[in-house]
């Protein structure tokens, strides 16, 4: 397998405020997203030479062509379940690797609110099999048998998912262009209603509009758009069957496609050591547990011990390895085909020093940061992680 | 000698008590409680339970017919029969019928089977009478009224039970009815409908068919007839001058009146205590009579591995209450739930069928490993198309995880989302039913039960879900 490495760089990115935008429709989103990005990068839309969308509910680049004018170049969909916008990057970041284009928009984006419905819309794909199962169901499974198998009672559990939903409050109160921006307590989340038990409201994103973009050229060609561009350094995509909830030999506690997604991406940039190395994490929470799981299956948790560096503040925004520093999709929001390049945005920010806000950079020397975005659920997952560095 | 070669019943988990439907109406109690079929329970999937009881430790290729009784079929044009043959994995050449439109439906099946037998048409025929049949709110019927299932496998050999004589007459009386647009069922005046209709139908046929058999109501172990109530029954018990063990109990307290079911589940319920050289007369009523005189062999003791009517009615759960059983029938509109609408697709249903409804895993043919739903290329040794379909339906397995999703369109929140690993092992991810959320644990013993999934299209999409242990035979 080749790789990435110091390829591909990204010279300017957008992110429009996600939330439950009722005055926006996906036109609107897709338009700030892209503009900002040109804006950031420097550069006009005659410029782009190829395009990439990612978005899950609407089929076809014209979703995007249309309201930006892209006039006569090529431009991809992609959909990958919740991955779809890091997917739309991966995809890019190849043809820039190739050689094929110097100049290229990625863009992610979701209009979820317009449906009436609560979580996500159904695939519809089988009249009974899987029928009557929602996301935060499937991860539930999750759940109930990671505590039962590293003896956490119920409450323990609870306890250590509602301290990670409270750590993505905090961070999510600080940031301007988060759906959720309020703080919560302990208490607040271990006594939210249950959406699927033992998850409740707090451990569970928001449903979310909201669009994210990048600009990626060559990597020999950033310092012409910009001095503090940012690398792509590996990326990482590991797809199984699918079938773990129906096999009775997958255990339900450990993400393997995810630990080889990251096995592949740590592998390009040369990173050994991952808790010491990187220094900043956008991980795909949709749920607390995902999270949770993740710890462990990125190596910055012993498996089973992620409750300990939990409880040590370890992911905290001033802890050793900060996690989901703008919130996370817990507060951030998740509108699904943004949500992978709105994980890079964080990271790309954060490189630059230029987090919105000053409370939000992080005080220490962000070199290194990796983010993980993920489709589907434990047993049936398509994580891809992405690390991005610094340029020297 | 044709005769009952086995025999099973199903009666659901859930009971209401009278006294909570007298309290919903300020209205007197009849006392005692009724079976409740669960919210995804109906005619066609308490057959199916039955037929799996009745089926326990028999060759199911050995089945030649499938015939459903029922006044409550799920579909007014489409045959049910087939669902339950599929269902019980039956061989697809049994030839399927449904008895429907009267209480008498149960024994019309049989006596059909019985004249199958006669003309050397079939060796066996699995009967299955099933009912959830619905009172109007606050009638006496709805006090009444139960929910059950009963079946019999009648055979040309090896019977538990031979059959010595059988008798029918007709009758055309408008007592109980519902039209193409009745939900509920309808009665003229109570005093005409029995004195002018049950009773003398009742004593009509026990006068027929003991006549043709030179016999007396005295010559048998167990009396077993069809009454609408506990008083009726009660009536004509003293009327042919029974002597009290001659008596079958209608288990009116425990179960209720299960229509089209019913005195065949009464017929089960004797056979578990019957023994060997009894004479047992089997009389149902309904738009006329059909009465049958069986003789239990020495077969019946080593043939007992069976839940039957006694299993079913001591594993129970009481409902909490009235509105329960409003919302399991859907007796009230409630808000519709903001998540997309059930999708179903006739194409996928018929293409699948073999996997959705006779629940056939994939059992990989070079590491032997199963596999649900089935695979064609091994999940685990990557060998394509090398196996053989292999039934999973009748196996137990223990919970490995679950959740409990409030979010889920449900008629029964919260819906179980289960994780099972069935002996075999194989997988088989699902939801759980006939369940108390605060039971539910990791590692607790499971089985499979067929049931509806939902009305998406239009029309009732079943498949298996997973409930605790109920049957322990």
């Amino acid at each position: 397998m080749g790789s990435i490495k110091d390829k591909v760089a990204i010279v300017g990115m957008g992110c429009t405020k996600f939330g439950e935008l009722w005055d926006k429709g996906i036109d609107d989103l897709i338009i700030e997203a892209a503009y900002g990005a040109y804006e950031d990068a420097g550069i006009e839309p005659k410029d782009i030479e190829a395009a990439w969308l990612g978005v899950t509910q609407l089929i076809s680049a014209i979703v995007m062509s249309a309201p930006l004018k892209l006039r006569n170049i090529p431009i991809t969909r992609v959909e990958n379940r919740c991955a779809t916008g890091m997917e739309a990057l991966r995809n890019a970041s190849f043809a820039i690797a190739a050689g094929m284009y110097d100049v290229v928009l990625v863009l992610g984006v979701e209009k979820l609110k317009d449906t009436g419905l609560a979580g996500l819309p159904g695939l519809g794909d089988h009249p009974v099999f899987g029928v009557s199962v929602t996301a935060p169901a499937n991860w539930a499974l999750g759940a109930t048998r990671y505590f039962h198998h590293y003896g956490l009672t119920p409450e323990e559990g609870k306890r250590t998912l509602a301290k990670i939903a409270v750590k993505n409050h905090y961070n999510g109160s600080l940031c301007p262009k988060a759906h959720f921006q309020r703080e919560i307590t302990l208490e607040q989340a271990l006594n939210a209603p249950i959406i699927a038990w033992p998850l409740g409201l707090f451990d569970c994103c928001g449903n979310s509009d909201g669009s994210a973009a990048a600009i990626l050229t060559r990597a020999d060609m950033a310092k012409n758009f910009r001095k503090d561009y940012v690398l792509v350094k590996g990326i990482g995509l590991a797809v199984g069957p699918g079938l773990g909830k129906e096999d009775c030999d997958y255990d339900h506690i450990h993400l393997p496609q995810t630990e080889i997604a990251a096995q592949q991406a740590y592998e390009q940039a040369g990173i050994k050591n991952p808790r010491q190395e990187i220094d900043i994490a956008e991980v795909h929470d949709c749920f607390t547990i995902s999270e949770l799981m993740t710890y462990e299956a990125l190596g910055f948790s012993v498996k089973g011990k992620a409750k300990e560096d939990v409880d040590a503040g370890t992911f905290a925004l001033d802890g050793e390895l900060p996690v989901n520093a703008d919130g996370g999709l817990k507060c951030f929001g998740h509108p699904v085909g943004a949500s992978g390049l709105r994980e890079c945005y964080e990271v790309y920010s954060q490189i630059q020093g230029r987090a919105q806000l000053p409370a939000r950079q992080l005080k220490k020397d962000v070199k290194l940061g990796v983010s993980h975005n993920q489709g589907g659920h434990p047993g049936c997952l398509l994580p891809i992680v992405t690390i991005l560095g610094r340029a020297d | 000698m044709t005769g009952i070669v086995s025999y099973g019943a199903y009666v659901p988990l859930y009971r209401l008590s009278r006294d909570e439907i007298a309290r919903a109406w300020s209205q007197g109690s009849m006392g005692g409680e009724k079976a409740i079929a669960n919210y995804d329970e109906d005619s066609i999937t308490m057959a199916v339970a039955a037929a799996l009881d009745c089926l326990n430790g028999m060759n199911r290729e050995a089945i030649d017919g499938l015939y459903f009784a029922t006044t409550t079929a799920p579909y007014k044009e489409k045959l049910c029969a087939v669902t339950v043959a599929a269902a019980t994995d039956l061989r697809r050449e049994v030839f399927s019928a449904d008895f429907t439109n009267s209480l008498r439906a149960g024994t019309t099946a049989i006596k059909a089977a019985i004249d199958a037998i006669g003309a050397g048409s079939a060796k066996k025929v699995l009967v299955t009478a099933s009912d959830y049949r619905l009172g109007a709110q606050s009638s006496e019927f709805e006090q009444i009224f139960g929910d059950g299932a009963a079946a019999f496998i009648i055979g040309d050999s090896d019977a538990v039970a031979t059959i010595e004589g059988s008798y029918s007459h007709a009758d055309e009386l408008i007592g109980l009815w519902r039209t193409e647009d009745d939900r509920f069922i309808k009665s003229w005046e109570d005093r005409f409908v029995l004195t002018e209709g049950y009773v003398l139908n009742i004593k009509e046929a026990i006068a027929g068919i003991t006549k043709k058999h030179n016999l007396t109501p005295k010559d048998f172990a167990k009396v077993i007839f069809y009454a609408p109530d506990a008083r009726r029954h009660t009536e004509i018990a003293r009327s042919l001058g029974l002597d009290k063990t001659q008596v079958q109990d209608p288990m009116f307290n425990t179960m209720g009146n299960t229509g089209s079911a019913f005195a065949l589940m009464m017929l089960v319920a004797a056979l578990d205590e019957a023994k060997p050289g009894e004479r047992i007369l089997f009389v149902n009523y309904g738009d006329g009579c059909d009465a049958f005189i069986l003789k239990v062999t020495e077969k019946i003791e080593k043939h007992r591995k069976h839940q039957g009517v006694k299993g079913y009615l001591s594993s129970r759960k009481t409902l909490p209450n009235y509105e329960t059983y409003m919302r399991y029938r859907k007796l009230v509109s409630l808000e519709a739930q903001r998540r997309p609408a059930w999708f179903s697709s006739p194409t996928v249903l018929w293409r699948d069928r073999e996997k959705i409804i006779s629940l056939h895993a994939s059992k990989c043919k070079k590491c032997g490993r199963l596999f649900f739903p089935p695979q064609r290329v091994c999940n685990y040794c990557w060998a394509k198309d090398e196996f053989e379909y292999v039934r999973i339906s009748d196996r137990k397995g223990t919970l490995f995880t679950f959740c409990q999703d409030n979010l889920a369109l449900s008629e029964d929140p919260p819906t179980i989302v289960s994780k099972v690993c069935l002996d075999g092992p194989v997988g088989f991810y699902c939801l759980m039913t006939d369940r108390e959320p605060d039971e539910v644990k990791i590692d607790m013993p499971v089985e499979l039960t067929f049931r509806k999934i939902h009305d998406g299209g239009g029309y009732p999409n079943y498949f298996w879900k997973c409930m605790p242990v109920r049957r322990d035979k």
